[in-house]
C-alpha cells in the first residue's frame, strides 16, 4: 500500500518495518514528529528523555543489550549527545543503532545552521543521506543493517526539507527481529584507556573497510547523462539537481561518510564538467580534494541557506529566473495572543533588565515591541549566563535575569542552578513555566505528569528541585496579575542570593476554549498606546484608535490590566 | 500542477496541503508536499508547496517551487498573497481570501496595510470568512478556499470532497461540506 508520508513519519515507518524495539529523543524541529509517531505503536517502547544525552545514552544501552534502538535529534541536539555518541563510536553497539539528526539549512526553527555531516566525520561516525520519504524509510531500515554488520552506530542525516515533506512511500509489514544475546565484554564496553586506545584502531580500520564497501553499496549509484556535465550529490539536494539539469549525469551518494573514492574518481573522469551541489558544509568537496580530485563546489555555490532548483540553473547554468519581490510589511512570528509568558516580559521589559533567554516559544519576547531579551545561545545557557554577568561586574545581578522554560530548565538548567548556589552567584532564575514543551508542538516532559504515550507518571516538581539544590527563594508568582509579577521581580532582584521565581501558566493553546474576547470603549480611550507595549496580535492600532481582534483574543486580562483608563471591556478571566 | 499555499501560521493551510496530497494520491498522481513548523507557526507568515503530477508516470523531484513557478497561488490572506506574488508563473492564478490579518509592524502602528492589493494581485477574491462563519463557524475557511480552487481548477468535485472528508475530524464534517459548497459556488 501506498501512502503520503512526512520524512519524519517515513523514517518512523522504516525503524517500525525494521524491528525497532526502543525509540528515545528530546522533541526538537525538525525531528520531533519521529519520535511521536513511533509512539503510537504498541510494540516500540518510546520516550521523551530530559536531553539528548540520556536519550542517546538510553539508546546505546538498549542496543548493547540488543534490541534494536533509534534516537532521534535536531542537529544542535546532536552537540548535547555528543560526548556518549564519540565513545559509542569505539565502543560499538551489538544491535542496530540508529541516530536520526536533522539539520536545518535556512535556520526555519533553530538557533545556527551547523553541519551535522562535519560532526560524524570527527566522530568517525557513518552518514547516510535519504532524499525522499521512500528513501526516509528505506535508508532507516538499512542503517540498522548497516550498523549490525560493522558494529557502529550509524547516523541518518535529514534536513528541514526532507524531514517535513511528504511524498509516497510504500508500506509493508513490520519484521519481528529477536533480540541479539548481550555478552559482558570488559575490552569492548569499558573505555577506559588500555580499551580505548586499541579500539580507536578498530575504528579507523572500520572506516577503511567502510569506504571500501561503499563502492558496492547500491544507496550510491550513478545516473548516466550528458558527458558534458556530471553533478554530485545527496539528499535533498538530489532533488533539485534533477530537477535543474535533467540532462546531466549525476552521482547520487546515499551514503555521505565515509565516501566511495574509487567510484567518484571514475564519475568526475567520465564527465567534462564535474562539480559537487552540497547545501552547508563544503563536507563532499573537501574529502574529495582531499583525494587528488579535482571538482568545482563552493566556488559556485552559497555556504549558507538551503538550496532550490533555481539556485542550482543560477549557479551551473548561469540561468536567473526570479519574479519581483514586493515591498510588504514583515509578518515575523509572535508570542500567541493569550500567551503567559507575554506578562513576564512585559514586566521585564518596563524594568529595562539584562535578560539572558533561553530556547523555546518565549525567545519570541525578544522581539519588537517588547525586545526583552539580551541573548540566546543555546538550551540551558540563560542561567550559565546570569552567573557570568554577576561574577564579571559588581552589582550586575541587580539588573540580570535568567529566562527559561520548564521544558529547557529540565533539559539542562538544573546544573546551571547548581552551580549558582555552589559558586555563590546572585542570580535571579525566572522559570516561565507553562507546563509544555510549547515550541515544538505540545510535548510532555518529566513535569507534566504524563509520559510521550499520555500515561500517568511521577510528576517532578520545579519547586522541589529548586529547592533540593540549595535555592532557599523559591516563589510562584501569579501570572493573572502583572503588578504582582512586577513587586515578585523586584523583590527577587534585591536579594543577595540565588532565587527562583517560576511564572507557572498553562500554554494558552492547550485549553481549547471558546472566547467572547475582549472590546475598546472608545468613548474611554485616549489613544496612549499603552497596550501596543505588548505586542499582542490582537490588539490592533488603527486609523481611530485601538481595537481588539475578537477572533484572536482570549481574555488574558493583560491589556486590561495595565490599561490606566480602564477602556477595555470584558470580564478577565 | 504547482500549488502554493500561503497564509499565517494558525489559519490551517497544513489541512489545505494535505487535502490535496490525498486527492492526488487517490488519482494515482504523484504529488508531493513541503511545509514549515516549528518557530515560524507562531503567527508569523507561513507557505506550504504542493506539487502534483500531470501525467500518473511523471515524477515530481523538488518539493518545492521555485519563484515564478506556481500555477496557483491559494492565499488564506490578502497581504500573503501579495508577499509570495513573485513565485507566480506568467499566466497564473491568484485564488485569495479578502481577510486581514494585521502583522506586527502594522499592530504596532510602525507601518500600513497596504492598499490596493486587489488591483495587484488581479485574481478570484473569495469572502472566505463570511462564508465560513454562515457554514457554522470561522475555522471552516480553508474548506471555504478549498471549494474555490476545486472550481476553478475544474477538478472532480466528488473526489475533491471525499479527499477533504478524509481529512477532518469526523464532527465537522457537515459544517465543512458546506463550507467547501459556498466556496465553489462563489467561483464563477
Amino acid at each position: 500500500m501506498k501512502k503520503l508520508l512526512l520524512g519524519d513519519f517515513a523514517v518512523a515507518r522504516g525503524a517500525y518495518e525494521g524491528g525497532v524495539k526502543v525509540a528515545t529523543a528530546y522533541p526538537g524541529t525538525p525531528s520531533t514528529e519521529i519520535t511521536e509517531e513511533l509512539a503510537r505503536y504498541d510494540d516500540v517502547y518510546s520516550e521523551w528523555s530530559p536531553n539528548e544525552k540520556v536519550a542517546f545514552e538510553v539508546a546505546l544501552g538498549s542496543a548493547l543489550k540488543g534490541a534494536r534502538t533509534i534516537v532521534s535529534m535536531k542537529h544542535v541536539g546532536l552537540n548535547v549527545a555528543a560526548d556518549p555518541l564519540f565513545t559509542a563510536v569505539y565502543s560499538g553497539v551489538n544491535a542496530g543503532l540508529v541516530v536520526a539528526v536533522a539539520d536545518d539549512p535556512s535556520v526555519f526553527s533553530s538557533q545556527n545552521e551547523q553541519d551535522t555531516r562535519l560532526t560524524a566525520v570527527s566522530a568517525k561516525c557513518p552518514v547516510i543521506e535519504p532524499s525522499d520519504s521512500q528513501e526516509a524509510k528505506d535508508f532507516t531500515m538499512l542503517a540498522f543493517e548497516i550498523s549490525e554488520k560493522y558494529d557502529t552506530p550509524v547516523i541518518l542525516r535529514l534536513t528541514t526539507r526532507v524531514a517535513h515533506s511528504q511524498s509516497l512511500v510504500e508500506l509493508k509489514d513490520r519484521a519481528e527481529i529477536p533480540n541479539k544475546p548481550y555478552e559482558k565484554n570488559i575490552a569492548k564496553y569499558v573505555m577506559m584507556p588500555a580499551n580505548a586506545k586499541k579500539k580507536h584502531v578498530v575504528v579507523e580500520d572500520r572506516i577503511k573497510k567502510l569506504s571500501a564497501d561503499a563502492e558496492h553499496f547500491s544507496i550510491n549509484r550513478v545516473e548516466r547523462g550528458s558527458e558534458e556535465l556530471g553533478v554530485i550529490c545527496s539528499g535533498g539536494v538530489y532533488e533539485y539537481v534533477k530537477e535543474a539539469l535533467p540532462e546531466a549525469s549525476v552521482l547520487k551518494l546515499g551514503m555521505v561518510y565515509p565516501l566511495p573514492y574509487k567510484m567518484i574518481e571514475d564519475f568526475a573522469k567520465s564527465v567534462k564538467r564535474c562539480i559537487v551541489a552540497e547545501e552547508l558544509a563544503p563536507h563532499l568537496e573537501t574529502l574529495i580534494k582531499a583525494h587528488g580530485i579535482e571538482v568545482e563546489g563552493k566556488n559556485i555555490f552559497p555556504l549558507c541557506g538551503e538550496f532550490s532548483a533555481n539556485l542550482i540553473r543560477e549557479c551551473v547554468l548561469g540561468q536567473k529566473n526570479c519574479g519581483e519581490i514586493r515591498q510588504v510589511p514583515a509578518r515575523p512570528p509572535v508570542l500567541c495572543a493569550g500567551c503567559p509568558h507575554r506578562g513576564v516580559f512585559y514586566v521585564l521589559s518596563k524594568l529595562k533588565l539584562n535578560v539572558l533567554g533561553d530556547i523555546g516559544c518565549y525567545t519570541l519576547g525578544a522581539v519588537t515591541p517588547l525586545n526583552a531579551m539580551d541573548s540566546v545561545i543555546c538550551m540551558g545557557a540563560s542561567i550559565g549566563m546570569a552567573i557570568g554577568f554577576d561574577k564579571a561586574e559588581d552589582g550586575a545581578y541587580k539588573k540580570t535575569v535568567a529566562v527559561i522554560g520548564d521544558s529547557t530548565f529540565i533539559h539542562s538548567g538544573i546544573t546551571g542552578l547548581i552551580d549558582a548556589v555552589y559558586n555563590k552567584a546572585r542570580v535571579t532564575v525566572i522559570i516561565v513555566d507553562n507546563r509544555t514543551t510549547g515550541m515544538t508542538g505540545h510535548q510532555n516532559h518529566p513535569a507534566t505528569g504524563k509520559t510521550i504515550k499520555n500515561e500517568p507518571t511521577y510528576p517532578l516538581c520545579l519547586e522541589d528541585v529548586c529547592k533540593a539544590v540549595g535555592v532557599n527563594r523559591v516563589s510562584v508568582v501569579n501570572l493573572d496579575d502583572v503588578n504582582e509579577v512586577e513587586r515578585v521581580v523586584k523583590a527577587e532582584l534585591a536579594a543577595e542570593e540565588v532565587s527562583v521565581i517560576i511564572a507557572r501558566k498553562p500554554c494558552v493553546l492547550l485549553t481549547k476554549k471558546l472566547y467572547n474576547g475582549f472590546s475598546v470603549d472608545p468613548e474611554k480611550c485616549r489613544n496612549c498606546k499603552m497596550c501596543l507595549k505588548i505586542g499582542c496580535p490582537a490588539i490592533i492600532s488603527g486609523e481611530h484608535g485601538v481595537s481588539i481582534d475578537k477572533s484572536l483574543c482570549t481574555e488574558c486580562g493583560l491589556c486590561r490590566n495595565i490599561c490606566k483608563f480602564n477602556a477595555i471591556e470584558g470580564e478577565a478571566k | 500542477m504547482d500549488i502554493l499555499i500561503a497564509g499565517v501560521g494558525g489559519q490551517g493551510t497544513l489541512l489545505a496541503s494535505r487535502v490535496l496530497g490525498k486527492y492526488a494520491l487517490d488519482n494515482g498522481f504523484d504529488c508531493k508536499l513541503s511545509e514549515v513548523h516549528g518557530m515560524a507557526q507562531r503567527g508569523g507568515s507561513v507557505i506550504t508547496y504542493v506539487r502534483i503530477s500531470e501525467k500518473p508516470e511523471e515524477k515530481i523531484y523538488s518539493p518545492i517551487i521555485d519563484e515564478k513557478g506556481a500555477d496557483i497561488i491559494l492565499a488564506f490572506e490578502k497581504l500573503e498573497a501579495l508577499r509570495y506574488l513573485h513565485y507566480l508563473k506568467d499566466g497564473g492564478v491568484v485564488i485569495y481570501s479578502s481577510q486581514e490579518v494585521m502583522p506586527m509592524p502594522v499592530v504596532t502602528g510602525a507601518e500600513k496595510y497596504p492598499q490596493g492589493i486587489e488591483n495587484l494581485l488581479n485574481g478570484v477574491e473569495i469572502d472566505a470568512l463570511e462564508l465560513a462563519v454562515k457554514a457554522g463557524n470561522s475555522k471552516a475557511a480553508n474548506s471555504v478556499m478549498m471549494g474555490a480552487l476545486c472550481k476553478k481548477l475544474s477538478l472532480d468535485k466528488e473526489k475533491f470532497l471525499a479527499a477533504l472528508i478524509a481529512c477532518i475530524p469526523q464532527k465537522t464534517i457537515d459544517m465543512n461540506k458546506t463550507a467547501f459548497e459556498l466556496g465553489y459556488a462563489a467561483v464563477k
